[in-house]
């Protein structure tokens, strides 16, 4: 059963996955394509097609002169969002997290555990119960429609996740570390700074890439909570698509997908293996 | 919330710095945790309320009882919604399972190349919903996908126009999350595969079991608890699905893909309806609780059974 010689039945192996894996494909290489085909071309023949003419000035039309309602900036506007939201959001976010994980896991004090299941209860409610609230609390404060609004937000409800993670991987430092520590004098923050940090760069590497991914993919707060240009890239995108309904676009369409999936997917191919961590510490606890 | 920062828990630790000197350890341990803990409670409690208050562009107080939640209940886009959360929850979870542990059983045969298929499989999960709605609607579009594709190869009668059929486009949406997300189960499929005791696949190979015997009998039977585990994050996804279907459909055609998070998402912020759209927040909140409870409780027995074990 487990060995590398071809048998007809290996075969069939191969062949299915290998047909899968097209198939997984087809997606992003349809796009991939799309995106170097003009519009026209892709209006005379379908969306699945090979270039005929490569049209490389579909990225800089959807970079920098596409119109998205009045505006025509392009989608690098809707991008700068983006990163200014979700890179503070994820350094934020993961910080604390990363602090309050060391709390409750290995600091203890009364009542820690309660605590830290109600955080995590923030991972399966729907966001749905948050919407409202969010809303009248972003316009007391005057951070409705702000990139501001947003980094509060998914810097908040990013601590369910990542007290998790941290919590789980501090869970199997020996608490006879931080005992002799204290022993010798060493406050809260400096078992922090010198023992626990030191320790912490594989759960923070998947941290950051889970919070990263999250936080950029998010559309539901971002298409609540801000208009216009202050939209993220994700809110930005369904403004396009529905302005292009008329006219289509496809070919800037296509790159303006690109350009909007490829910090994720860049995060993806270099630390993969780190976000299938996330995603299955996240999963099995 | 500052009540619970000031009574802070001192209990007695030998050689404890003054209150004050140690209030930055404080303010950092409780104000993240608090914050997040606070916000969840009190605004899961202020949409219950405002889903019994007569409130509809802005929140006012008073009592309308369970009106919101009857007329949500009695509404048309509702019920469309709910039949479609029933359709599409059961026929993706169940396609995406099948799907994933498929591949995580054909990758366990010490496959060339396990890694790059496994990236695969799982990249879609990296990428935004919008994205992949976005692009799903193109491809299965009609008049520009896969359809328009296949009649230019000179099949000019082949149809598959799910997405403007009223009664298909629904499976679409369940074509799109499955793509997206069966890598996930895969992946947890895969890890579960890994750690089945290989004494015990010794043993059975010893005693003759064929391939398929050994799946049947000895390997799939120790995956129940992630079986499990998948089912219900599934589910939990399925429910709250808003962003691929606000880019593959939109609710479309007409309603036929309307799903419980758009309605909510439609009252509250199209129609300006808060008190109504609470209620039908909080009827997401009980669909998500049938769900999370029967598995909670689940998970409570089986930690109590491993414990007195």
């Amino acid at each position: 059963m487990r060995d590398r010689t071809f048998t007809p039945s290996r075969m069939l192996i191969y062949l299915f996955v290998v047909l899968v894996a097209v198939a997984w494909l087809v997606p992003l290489i349809v796009v991939i394509l799309n995106s170097l085909r003009s519009n026209e071309e892709i209006a005379q023949t379908s969306m699945i097609g090979w270039p005929l003419r490569w049209a490389f000035g579909n990225y800089l039309t959807a970079w920098s002169d596409f119109c998205v309602a009045q505006t025509c900036a392009g989608i690098r506007p809707y991008m700068l969002n983006s990163a200014l939201v979700t890179i503070p959001a994820t350094i934020f976010s993961t910080l604390l997290g990363a602090v309050a994980g060391y709390a409750v896991s290995l600091w203890r004090f009364r009542g820690d555990q309660w605590i830290y299941g109600i955080v995590t209860l923030g991972i399966f409610l729907p966001q749905q119960m948050r919407l409202l609230p969010w809303t009248i609390v972003l316009r007391d404060t005057g951070l409705m429609n702000t990139l501001t609004g947003l980094v509060v937000i998914h810097t908040i409800q990013g601590l369910s996740f990542t007290v998790l993670f941290c919590r789980n991987y501090y869970v199997s430092i020996p608490q006879e570390l931080i005992r002799a520590a204290r022993i010798d004098g060493a406050g809260f923050f400096r078992i922090f700074w010198r023992i626990i940090l030191p320790l912490s760069p594989p759960i923070l590497v998947v941290t950051v890439i889970w919070q990263f991914t999250h936080i950029w993919n998010e559309f539901l707060y971002g298409v609540t909570f801000t208009t216009g240009q202050q939209q993220p890239v994700t809110a930005a995108l369904i403004a396009l698509s529905a302005a292009v309904a008329d006219i289509p676009q496809h070919g800037v369409q296509s790159a303006a997908v690109m350009i909007a999936a490829l910090p994720t997917l860049l995060i993806y191919l270099i630390g993969g293996k780190y976000f299938v961590r996330g995603l299955t510490a996240g999963a099995v606890k | 919330m500052t009540d619970t920062v000031a009574t802070a828990p001192r209990t007695g630790r030998s050689a404890t710095p003054s209150v004050v000197g140690r209030l930055p350890e404080y303010l950092t341990i409780w104000v993240p945790l608090l914050l997040s803990a606070a916000h969840l409670i009190s605004f899961s409690l202020w949409t219950i309320w405002i889903s019994f208050t007569p409130s509809t562009l802005v929140p006012v107080s008073g009592w309308v009882g369970l009106r919101h939640y009857n007329a949500v209940l009695a509404s048309r886009n509702w019920n469309i919604a709910f039949d479609n959360l029933l359709l599409f929850g059961s026929a993706f979870v169940l396609l995406s399972l099948v799907t994933g542990l498929m591949l995580a059983i054909l990758l366990d045969q010490r496959i060339r190349g396990e890694n790059t298929l496994r990236s695969i499989f799982l990249y879609p999960l990296a990428v935004s919903f919008v994205v992949t709605g976005t692009v799903w609607s193109w491809l299965l579009n009609p008049g520009l996908g896969i359809q328009k594709l296949v009649q230019d190869f000179g099949w000019t009668s082949f149809r598959f126009d799910w997405l403007v059929d009223r009664d298909m486009a629904i499976w679409t949406i369940v074509i799109a999350a499955i793509w997206q997300s069966s890598g996930f189960a895969m992946a947890l499929f895969l890890a579960g595969l890994r750690s089945v005791d290989s004494d015990l696949v010794k043993a059975a190979q010893i005693d003759g079991a064929g391939p398929i015997r050994m799946y049947r009998r000895v390997i799939l039977p120790t995956l129940w608890p992630i079986t499990i585990t998948v089912i219900v994050i599934q589910l939990q996804f399925a429910i709250s699905t808003f962003d691929l279907v606000r880019a593959l459909t939109n609710g479309g055609p007409g309603i036929a893909t309307q799903l419980p998070a758009l309605v909510v998402y439609d009252l509250m912020f199209q129609r300006g309806l808060l008190g109504r759209g609470a209620a039908a927040a909080v009827l997401m909140l009980l669909i998500l609780l049938a769900v999370l409870l029967p598995y909670a409780a689940w998970r409570h027995l089986q930690r109590r059974r491993a414990n007195h074990a």
